[in-house]
């Protein structure tokens, strides 16, 4: 409880300090957020979305609110956390927009302190309108500290055909807290994708907790990637909320190599009519990583397609866990909804726990759902030595055909080049 | 035609899966170039002769032996036994994900590319072994850039099984039931690109339940499998006999002998 009521008192001197030139509405959002999260406290696993992840860890850590970047890496620090030099791109470093190692975009691909003045109608119509903050205290707590972030929009019927980069780094050098905000608005008929990178430069413990919205419009495309390589002493808890329109696209790509301790939780809202969304992720987890993904796909209008497919690979003591909750409105009739997650145990002592949850008020639909969890398949083993590959190799040859599978389903070569060779470095190791 | 060397020779060979004797004493020789055909009812023990001989760890060897091409075949691990040229087409071949046909079939070449100290191929090089071979199959590309057996139809699948044969190029091959499951062009595929395959160095064990596949590969030798024991051979003409006459009558001599 210490902790909660230390929170709320940095939000306090925080918002009674620097940040009082925002706008009035900003200003209640922050306000209800603070009170929110100040209601609920830090979840315990006594609540059924927590039941197999404690954040402990982080309710009795102390994590100072940052006033500034602990240092500010150069360009070459950061390319290897870069697909391309060209195209927009957006640096955070401990959650401040680092303008001289960006290339934003006018008020489009821009920083979201800037944005919330000017273009403050915008910013205003979406921020807070899809992410839930009633029974969720981090994304309240988020919602509480927003001051910056990502915003990118997409106008109508515009075309962006390189990926925009958006890179929020950790100095990791000291134990802060950053609340990323981030605003995605791809408008009607547009189409963009968009890489979203957590990174660490220092190997000191922190927290992040970032969310993320996205809004597709209708008949809109957008490719959202969002890969999480945190430090292993790093806590990251994320909440990220899409929200599609009528016959728009949306695949959202989710990869997960770090953190001590991750939390995942995806919402994605189907709210018109013959939307397609895919949902592919990949968590690959050693030692004693912890990475706790909480999907809710919400089905809430007709002739909506979604395939949702998350692989895990779980190592040493990891520990695994995905919740898979589809939701089916009344009248969203002719929905397609596929849901598969397989975990793969590399070791006696690594652990995975895969819950779905279909919950369906519509007569006329079609919902599968499948998962696994166990060690290589033996069969398989034998046929590769069967071809003449070494037991080692045929293991790692398997292995990496888990993470292949999520990886193989990304368009963006150079994104996929890059989680490929890290893929391989964990195999090797 | 004169006799190649012994590459095979099984004697007294006794194996057992689940606790279970399946297989009661086998005794076969194969020579370099030759087609045996081995046939039998349902359950009788071929694919388990065929496990075990690739090596299938869930199989457990009680007795007897089995030389191989001057070594004692239960010496070496499945791969190794690969890589010395022993090949099993799979009954039921298997499905793995993420891995493409391609990338799976190259990795295995490899692997007993190295073990006889040649180059590994790169993609492309591969490119160019595959191109011929995809061809006496009847296929292209396309089927190699899908996770292996991932969706495949149960022909694809045994068609896949004769690709990695081709391209593998066995001293030994074993067919567990290739046939099974084909339609009458498939099964003509299959079969002509196996009689590409037949070369003086190069011996086959075809197990197969029908005589079907047989009337388009001449086997040199016929064997029937009856209870775990080769009860019969003789040459192409037994398996019209089985054809005409089905099991049951072997089956009775089986429990006599
Ligand atoms: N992995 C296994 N576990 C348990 N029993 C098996 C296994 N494989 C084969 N068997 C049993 O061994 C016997 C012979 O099977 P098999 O060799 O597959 O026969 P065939 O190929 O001639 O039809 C059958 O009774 C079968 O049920
Ligand atoms: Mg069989």
């Amino acid at each position: 409880m210490a902790h909660v009521d230390q929170l709320v008192g940095s939000y306090r001197a925080w918002a009674s300090n620097g940040v009082s030139g925002a706008p009035d509405w900003l200003k209640d959002l922050r306000e209800g957020g603070i009170a929110r999260f100040h209601h609920l406290g830090f979840p315990n696993m006594k609540q059924e979305a927590w039941r197999f992840t404690s954040v402990a860890p982080i309710a009795e850590g102390s994590f100072e609110l940052a006033k500034e970047p602990a240092r500010i890496p150069t360009l070459d620090e950061i390319r290897p956390f870069l697909l391309l030099e060209a195209g927009y791109r957006l640096v955070f470093v401990d959650g401040f927009f680092q303008r001289s190692l960006s290339t934003p975009f006018f008020d489009d691909v821009q920083s979201l302190a800037h944005v919330v003045s000017h273009r403050q109608d915008l910013v205003r119509q979406h921020l807070g309108k899809y992410v839930a903050t009633q029974d969720r205290p981090f994304s309240a707590l988020n919602t509480a500290f927003v001051s910056d972030g990502a915003f990118v929009h997409v106008p109508a019927k515009t075309n962006i055909p390189e990926p925009i980069q958006l890179l929020f780094l950790a100095s990791g050098t000291k134990p802060v807290v950053a609340h990323p905000r981030n605003l995605v608005v791809i408008e009607r008929e547009a189409r963009a994708s968009i890489v979203e990178t957590y990174a660490a430069l220092g190997d000191h413990s922190y927290w992040t907790n970032a969310v993320t919205e996205i809004v597709v419009g209708d008949g809109a495309r957008a490719d959202h990637y969002r890969v999480q390589r945190e430090s292993d002493r790093a806590y990251h808890v994320a909440t990220s909320q899409s929200h599609q329109g009528r016959d728009s696209t949306l695949n959202l790509h989710f990869v997960a190599f770090g953190g001590a301790l991750a939390r995942h939780d995806i919402g994605a809202v189907m709210a018109g009519p013959g939307g397609t969304l895919i949902l592919n992720g990949l968590y690959l987890l050693a030692g004693a990583q912890h990475a706790d993904h909480h999907t809710t796909i919400d089905h809430a209008a007709d002739h909506c397609a979604s395939h949702e497919y998350f692989n895990g690979v779980l190592d040493d003591k990891a520990r695994g866990v995905f919740t898979g909750r589809i939701i089916v409105r009344p009248g969203a009739q002719k929905t397609d909804s596929k849901q598969t997650n397989n975990n793969l145990l590399l070791s006696g002592h690594a652990h995975a726990d895969s819950q779905p949850q279909l919950e369906i008020y519509a007569d006329d639909v079609k919902c599968t759902h499948g998962s696994t969890v166990g060690p290589l398949d033996p069969r398989a083993l034998f046929y590769l030595r069967s071809r003449g590959v070494g037991e080692d190799d045929a293991r790692r040859l398997l292995t990496y055909g888990f993470a292949a599978e999520i990886l193989g389903r990304m368009e963006i070569a150079p994104l996929r080049a890059q989680l490929d060779a890290i893929v391989r470095g964990r195999l090797a190791e | 035609m004169a006799k190649g060397k012994v590459l095979l020779e099984v004697k007294g060979l006794r194996a057992a899966v689940a606790g279970n004797e399946i297989l009661k004493g086998v005794d076969l020789t194969i020579r370099d170039g030759e087609v045996h055909a081995i046939m039998g009812p349902n359950g009788s023990g071929k694919s388990t002769l065929a496990q075990v001989l690739a090596g299938h760890p869930a199989y457990e060897v009680r007795g007897g032996s089995v030389q191989y091409a001057g070594k004692d075949l239960f010496e070496l691990d499945p791969e190794e036994r690969a890589r010395d040229g022993v090949f099993l087409a799979f009954q039921y071949p298997v499905e793995i994900r993420g891995i493409t046909n391609s990338y799976f079939l190259r990795s295995a070449l490899n692997a007993i590319r190295k073990s006889k100290g040649e180059a590994e191929l790169d993609p492309l090089d591969f490119l160019q072994v595959l191109e011929s071979k995809l061809k006496a199959i009847g296929w292209d590309d396309a089927m190699m850039n899908r996770p292996v057996n991932e969706g495949f139809s149960g022909g694809e699948k045994k068609r896949n099984e004769i690709l990695q044969l081709a391209v593998l190029e066995p001293r030994f091959a074993i067919l567990d039931e290739t046939d099974s499951g084909l339609d009458i062009d498939a099964l003509k595929t299959v079969a002509q690109a196996v009689n590409q395959l037949r070369a003086p160095e190069r011996a086959f064990l075809i197990v197969t339940h029908y005589q079907r596949l047989l009337n388009y590969i001449t086997p040199d030798v016929v064997h029937v499998l009856a209870d775990g024991r080769i009860v019969k051979s003789g040459g192409p003409e037994l398996a019209h006999e089985l054809e005409a006459k089905g099991y049951d009558w072997l089956r009775d001599a089986a429990m006599v002998s």
